[in-house]
């Protein structure tokens, strides 16, 4: 049956509850856009929450709707993948703060009018509140495991966390357990390039007085160019394109995108506003930042599991600089001084942060065995 | 059943069935998933090698990457009924701290080593006059992984100055157990139960 389509379903959530936030708010009226892969079997044991990165989304194994282009994971989700549709059921959810369905700073206030940055500032566990929400509304008790990588896995983590009895085992992928202030600050350049473009206007640019879908474009452009140097390595940046130039024979003695790594990552950058909200990334980000499991814990990470009975799997990567493997020895070292069952590994590949989407055939064997069980 | 390699298959036996066991350097994972199947044990690892740790993790076990000499410390103390580490320490930085993380971490330990000290050893160097390239040692001096040799008298004397107890020993010769009698002479390899 490999060529029969996935069992594919997107669907709104609307929380009947409202969802009380980090910072003291709480917010009514969430909305949680999501996913759905496969078939949630009949004692409801078999279902995977597959948290999303940064600027992901719940398009996990099926075409954007705005890009067309194919799901961000469909390599490791699908028909006998390593995270297997026909044997188990994946939920994606976009995130709270996000731009793609769910609850975010586009979303409309009870005023009718966009949040913007009336929107409260949300953590990573309130993120996981939402995802704790959804599964509670599929009426799904227990997962069979929560996988992130990234930002998602920092979810997973915090899943695990906060919530002991709501999953079997969390994999976390080139993540984190804190930001460290190299990571604050990538993000601060990317919040101060948005806020410093005039069309951000304090985050009101859904406004009319502005052209329909007209924000704050060049700044989250620049915002997505600097940090998505932090996806890629040095080493992998310098294969791709070293010092070649682009669709021309010599240097202009100008600004243009003479080098090919200027063009790509002007085209990233472009590419990148037809998809994403400006102010999503500044409260996504600012959650990231916010980040420190250890310090929700009492400042020790050892004790952010001590009631989890869940089987943990870390997996980094030797290129990956933005988090590096330290940061996942951290967690696995606080996992096995708390007692949990945990296997870590660092896997060589060439693509950096990047690594955990793209083709690193140990990725898949080492994903598919901890899942398989 | 998993075929295991001699002196690992002598620990398998001797592992309390339903305890919870440490083996670092536990390769591809044959010891943990035997320990796992057919004595119920709750099995983890540690492994320094990228390839054998995906094997294990593949195999759904829950191994660490890890090096013995600078990733014991973590472990809680007396967290383990058994620490093992078998065919490792030879290899390590500082084989006398390891030994002493192991009964730390665990209430007893096993340590298996090849003895640098059988008569096969003892002649190629008298004889030849070069370091012994043997079946257990098959690795010439400029490549080995096993940059601390050690002969069981050796390793004796070290646990007798650390004051650390002998709960059994066993002798190796190929796959054939042997006798006590003058086994740093005989036995190929050597397989102690220690603690505290």
């Amino acid at each position: 049956m490999a060529d029969a389509p996935i069992l594919t379903a997107s669907a709104v959530l609307d929380l009947a509850q409202p969802l009380p936030l980090d910072g003291g708010q709480s917010l009514e009226g969430v909305r949680v856009a999501y996913e759905t892969y496969g078939a949630l079997n009949v004692d409801r044991s078999n279902a995977i929450l597959i948290c999303h990165a940064l600027t992901g989304d719940q398009h996990v194994a099926s075409p954007h709707p705005i890009t067309g282009k194919s799901g961000w994971w469909i390599r490791m989700v699908g028909p006998g993948l390593p995270i297997d549709t026909d044997r188990f059921f994946i939920i994606c959810a976009n995130v709270l703060g996000g731009c793609m369905g769910s609850t975010g700073p586009a979303s409309p206030a009870p005023d009718g009018r966009p949040w913007a940055m009336r929107f409260p500032v949300i953590t990573i566990r309130d993120m996981v509140r939402a995802q704790v929400a959804l599964l509670d509304a599929l009426g799904i008790a227990k997962l069979h495991a929560v996988v992130g990588g990234s930002m998602g896995g920092m979810q997973a983590l915090s899943l695990a966390a906060n919530f002991p009895d709501r999953t079997a085992a969390a994999l976390i992928i080139a993540s984190t357990a804190r930001h460290s202030a190299q990571n604050i600050a990538f993000h601060e350049v990317g919040r101060q390039a948005i806020m410093a473009d005039p069309q951000w206007q304090d985050g009101d640019y859904h406004g009319a007085g502005n052209k329909a879908g007209k924000g704050p474009e060049k700044g989250l452009a620049v915002a997505r160019m600097a940090a998505h140097i932090t996806y890629l390595s040095e080493e992998g940046m310098h294969e791709k394109f070293g010092r070649r130039l682009q669709d021309r024979e010599e240097k202009t003695f100008g600004f243009d995108a003479d080098f090919q790594v200027e063009s790509y990552l002007r085209y990233q950058g472009l590419s990148f506003t037809d998809r994403f909200d400006a102010n999503s990334y500044l409260y996504i980000t600012r959650a990231m930042d916010y980040f420190d499991l250890a310090e929700e814990h009492g400042g020790q990470l050892s004790d952010a599991f001590a009631g989890s009975s869940a089987r943990f799997c870390l997996i980094s990567f030797d290129t990956d600089w933005l988090y590096p493997t330290a940061e996942s020895r951290r967690i696995v070292h606080a996992l096995s001084a708390a007692g949990a069952p945990v296997s870590f590994v660092e896997l060589s590949a060439p693509f950096g942060h990047d690594s955990f989407l793209l083709d690193v055939p140990a990725l898949d064997r080492v994903v598919a065995g901890f899942l398989h069980q | 059943m998993i075929q295991l390699r001699p002196d690992l298959a002598l620990i398998a036996a001797h592992v309390a069935p339903g305890s919870r066991v440490l083996d670092v350097g536990c390769g591809d994972g044959d010891l943990l998933a035997a320990l796992r199947a057919e004595r119920g044990c709750d099995a983890r690892g540690m492994e320094i090698d990228t390839a054998n740790v995906a094997e294990c993790v593949a195999r759904g076990l829950s191994v660490i990457q890890g090096d013995a000499d600078a990733d014991l410390a973590f472990y809680q103390n007396q967290s383990f009924d058994y620490a093992i580490l078998s065919q490792t320490l030879q290899t390590t930085m500082r084989p006398d701290r390891v030994l002493e993380d192991l009964l730390r971490i665990g209430k007893r330990a096993f340590v298996s080593f090849p003895n640098f000290a059988h008569w096969r050893v003892r002649l190629s160097l008298l004889l030849g006059g070069r370091m012994p390239v043997t079946r257990l040692l098959p690795v010439a001096w400029y490549e080995t992984p096993n940059i601390h040799h050690v002969t069981i008298a050796d390793f004796r004397a070290l646990l007798a100055a650390r004051g650390i107890r002998v709960e059994q020993a066993w002798f190796l010769r190929g796959d054939h157990r042997i006798g006590d009698a003058m086994a740093n002479l005989r036995a190929e390899h050597a397989i102690f139960l220690l603690s505290r």
